[in-house]
């Protein structure tokens, strides 16, 4: 049995780890961004007595003439084709409703599904109208901040070390043992409850750790940053991850990989 | 106790990773962050974080973080007890741990703690209460002992243990002595200097292992998602030396006598390298003194 106990260290500020040259122009919400009346105002900002003042907490990004705020840590804000992973909560009570779909989709499930519309007061309505999404079947999910997740083109990733993952654009990550054949008649409302075995069991706990770990040292999350993160723990015992010293080994790795491969 | 949803298929998962499919291979428990059954999350102890209280301490497991804050006051002691002093508990789930405590809802998690508290502290050897006695039937001290969850990432019983022994052991009572002039009448005097104080000795003082079986195996330090799928749980609560002071099961699942068993001879094995541990670190944080560098809550 492995026990570990020790004294809690403070936690470097990032930007000295980095050794960044350029200090992002961090705000917070009432703080003023420019006197400068010649921008456009983008998301996370309003303009209030002659300036530009932002109304979220994040860092400032510019494009040409347009600025706006990226918040660093938000709830999750719907936008039209998003892919999200959910869990139900609450559903509709009505006779219909009891017969037809208690059988597929009990409370507490896990569903993927992408988002169809938003209202105005920020809710989403979502929509499984392919057989790609659908009820989630056995596997681990993973709950962190929406703004670590990087939009891209697909969220669905097929990873070479021998899981599958989604990355939810609400945060909500989940890793599972990437399916022998794919079954176009089922449909994905049955779940498959066979024990998955030791190998597969073992590459989804290691990305577990390593999305945890990248996401304590606030990195972005896509598939190429979570399977060098994977590449670089290899050496190391999967509950070992998680380790302070090992953690932040673990994600510099990854980070240089990540500069050297966009330089 | 807060606890999370969870479909079906993902309990199938974790109770597959802790319970092997070949039963006479032993060695093939994987939970979900790659532990074994008998391994704990890493913990964090700081004590003396509080400058107000008598001892103070803070413990981060996983998820989880409870502080603790020990206050010394006079009293008078019980009637059945006149040479002792005593311990009080309270116990407050406050509403940054979880929605579910908020307003009253913390209340009802709050009071069985307590009482599980009471319970493992109620016996001659853990706290040498003759030690807080002041005047016997006059003057006593009086611990109180606040337990604040500020998070809740599962196994709040050993989490809330390990911080309760580490804060006695911060404890800091000021020395006093009883004055008796000519007319009969006593008189405390509080020493001048401010360093002169009692301590505690901690070394009986036990720590709860809360054992939680899921198939039919059972694990160690659950998580929120692992407590989920366990229909029972066995609180052990140990003394350094391995000795059970009291037992304690939660849960609408019924165990039976030979797991009870194993669960206990776990709990007893766990414990004491928890106790090891536990005495090290203090140690080690203790022998640092001044040069150590205070965290706190900002860090």
């Amino acid at each position: 049995m492995a026990m570990e106990m020790r004294l809690p260290v403070a936690r470097k500020p990032l930007s000295e780890s980095l050794g960044r040259e350029s200090k992002k122009h961090l705000v917070v919400p009432g703080d003023t961004i420019t006197t400068d009346t010649g921008f456009m105002r983008g998301h996370g900002t309003y303009m209030g007595e002659e300036k530009l003042i932002a109304s979220v907490a994040g860092s400032v990004e510019r494009v040409n003439k347009l600025i706006c705020v990226k918040a660093l840590k938000t709830r999750y804000n719907g936008e039209v084709g998003d892919i999200v992973v959910g869990r139900i909560t609450e559903r509709r009570r009505s006779a219909e409703d009891e017969l037809a779909m208690r059988g597929f989709l009990q409370e507490g499930d896990l569903i993927s599904a992408e988002v169809q519309a938003v209202f105005s007061d920020g809710a989403v309505s979502l929509h499984t109208r392919s057989l790609k999404y659908g009820k989630l079947g056995q596997g681990v999910l993973v709950q962190v901040s929406p703004s670590l997740v990087k939009r891209q083109k697909t969220h669905f990733h097929d990873l070479p070390c021998g899981a599958s993952v989604i990355l939810g654009n609400n945060g909500f990550i989940w890793i599972y043992p990437t399916p022998e054949h794919k079954e176009e008649d089922a449909g994905g409302f049955i779940a498959n409850l066979e024990p998955v075995s030791l190998a597969d069991r073992e590459v989804i706990s290691r990305l577990r750790n390593c999305i945890v770990s990248l996401v304590t040292q606030r990195m972005m999350l896509y598939d190429t940053s979570i399977l060098y993160c994977y590449e670089a723990s290899l050496p190391h015992p999967i509950k070992d991850i998680l380790k302070p010293e090992i953690m932040e080994e673990i994600v510099l790795e990854t980070r240089q990989r990540l500069l050297e491969q966009e330089g | 106790m807060a606890s999370v949803a969870l479909s079906e298929a993902e309990k199938v998962y974790i109770v597959h990773g802790v319970q092997p499919l070949k039963i006479t291979v032993l060695k093939e428990d994987l939970r979900v962050d790659g532990r074994g059954c008998e391994d704990y999350r890493c913990v964090d102890v700081e004590t003396d974080v509080v400058s107000n209280t008598s001892g103070s301490a803070r413990v981060k497991l996983g998820h989880t973080d409870i502080l603790v804050g020990v206050k010394a006051e006079m009293g008078t002691p019980k009637l059945e007890k006149p040479n002792e002093g005593y311990l009080e508990f309270f116990v407050d789930c406050s509403a940054n741990a979880t929605p579910e405590f908020e307003g009253r809802g913390g209340d009802d998690l709050g009071t069985e703690i307590a009482n599980t508290l009471y319970r493992i502290f109620n016996n001659k050897s853990s706290v040498d209460l003759k030690s807080l006695c002041i005047s016997p039937r006059e003057h006593c001290w009086i611990l109180y002992v606040d337990v604040l969850l500020l998070e809740c990432g599962g196994n709040l019983f050993d989490a809330i243990s390990i911080a309760v022994k580490a804060a006695l052991f911060n404890t800091r009572i000021p020395r006093v002595r009883v004055l008796e002039d000519e007319e009969g009448s006593k008189d405390i005097e509080l020493s001048d200097d401010p360093y002169d104080c009692i301590r505690l000795s901690v070394e009986n003082v036990p720590c709860i292992v809360t054992l939680c079986k899921i198939g039919y195996r059972h694990v160690v330090d659950a998580t929120l998602q692992e407590e989920a799928c366990s229909l029972a749980s066995l609180l052990v609560s140990v003394t350094s030396k391995g000795v059970v002071t009291c037992m304690r099961k939660v849960g609408k699942g019924s165990l039976d006598p030979e797991s009870i068993f194993e669960m206990m001879e776990t709990g007893k094995r766990v414990g004491k390298v928890l106790h090891t541990s536990l005495q090290n670190i203090l140690h080690k944080e203790e022998s640092l003194g001044t040069k150590r560098q205070k965290v706190g809550f900002l860090g």
